[in-house]
């Protein structure tokens, strides 16, 4: 008789301490979600025009056109500006044949003919060039044509890269009983990938005035024996860069959760 | 007259006692509100209500904690970064507090510091 009342009373104990620990909680989890202010006011802009870039490092991927038909249309997707649909500049060609006043002066009897992407092989090798993103007269010019949007320059470096040394994977094992087990193993291994450097200039269409640059640089290294094209490379290493660059453009909200304490 | 400075002392110390416990009850209801209305996504009233709890009780540390993590759902990373370290000033070892603060570096980090980027 003793026995079972006993269990009983046990019972409702843990459940009173139960239920009071649930009614005295003294934290909760709260989903939030943190706006991350644009880098830039665009707010005077209603055009965004990618002109185009400098582009170095690799004869296999155009990055200056790709670059610029990627970023046209993930504005055209994540923002509110309408996106400038014009041909891309030959941004090498007009640096290397002087800018506005090049322009101005006609075309050459003997234009310089403009280096392959293959012969810059680091951020120094495209120092000379870029006078053209300070050259206001040169941008003010494209702004009239296009109806004084936000335009976007820079340049693109997308180098090859290899690297060997101790890499540590994961392996799947069978034990003698037959059972399946993951263990880290670590080798040395020669890895190759690119290199993925970008500076983004942001000129005042209306004034060809420089707003605000930045520079984003991504790597991924592949095996040896992985035959990863060039330009499947190039848009991994993009869809790391473009929420960044987006960020400057437009608020992002960031996704998480915190504790909010009694 | 000293049995009557000593009762004076005694007065002074549990007036005192009871006032600090009032202004804890006090600010704990307002923290408590603010938890029941964030939970419901009215952050602009959680924040006055979490504002009101430090001011009635500054060393509130669950106060000034919520209250920096409703500046940080309003994107006011200054004002959540300040709120963070007044809590964790008043409680050191409170492991929630601390990681809320570690979570919030790494996003506010990530905005000042992301990459070189520079305006003329």
């Amino acid at each position: 008789m003793t026995g079972p009342r006993i269990r009983i009373s046990l019972k409702l104990l843990s459940l009173v301490f139960v239920a009071g620990a649930a009614g005295c909680a003294s934290f909760y989890e709260i989903p939030i979600e943190t706006p991350i202010a644009a880098k830039l006011d665009v707010s005077a802009f209603q055009r965004v025009f990618i002109a185009g870039f400098l582009a170095g490092g690799t004869d296999d991927v155009d990055g200056n056109v790709e670059t610029v038909r990627l970023l046209r249309s993930q504005l055209r997707m994540k923002s509110n500006l309408r996106v400038v649909d014009a041909d891309v500049l030959p941004l090498m060609d007009v640096a290397v044949n002087g800018g506005a006043q090049g322009q101005a002066a006609g075309p050459a009897a003997d234009p310089r003919e403009e280096p392959k992407p293959s012969s810059f092989k680091s951020e120094k090798d495209l120092e000379p060039y870029e006078h053209i993103f300070a050259d206001a007269d040169y941008w003010k010019k494209i702004g009239e044509e296009y109806q004084n949007p936000l335009i976007v320059t820079g340049w693109v470096l997308f180098t090859p890269h290899s690297q060997s040394g101790m890499v540590q994977r994961e392996q799947e094992v069978i034990d003698p009983l037959g059972r399946r087990r993951v263990e880290p193993v670590r080798e040395y291994m020669e890895r190759k990938g690119f290199i993925l450097q970008e500076k983004f200039v942001f000129i005042d269409g209306r004034s060809g005035a420089q707003m605000h640059s930045e520079t984003l640089r991504e790597e991924r290294l592949y095996n040896q024996n992985d035959n990863t094209p060039a330009l499947s490379s190039y848009f991994e290493l993009m869809d790391e860069i473009i929420p960044r660059f987006l960020s400057t453009l437009s608020t992002q909200r960031v996704r998480g959760s915190r504790v909010l304490i009694k | 007259m000293r049995k009557h400075m000593l009762m004076a002392a005694l007065l002074v110390t549990v007036l005192s006692g009871a006032a600090y416990a009032d202004a804890r009850t006090d600010a704990k209801e307002q923290v408590e509100f603010g938890i029941a209305v964030a939970q419901r996504g009215l952050w602009k009233e959680a924040i006055y209500r979490w504002e009101r709890a430090t001011q009635i009780d500054p060393n509130y540390a669950a106060a000034f904690n919520n209250l920096a993590v409703a500046y940080e759902h309003e994107g006011l990373l200054e004002k959540a970064g300040e709120a963070y370290e007044r809590a964790l000033k008043l409680e050191p070892n409170n492991a929630m507090v601390r990681q809320n603060f570690e979570l919030f570096k790494e996003i506010h980090d990530r905005t000042t510091n992301q990459n070189q980027s520079q305006t003329p």
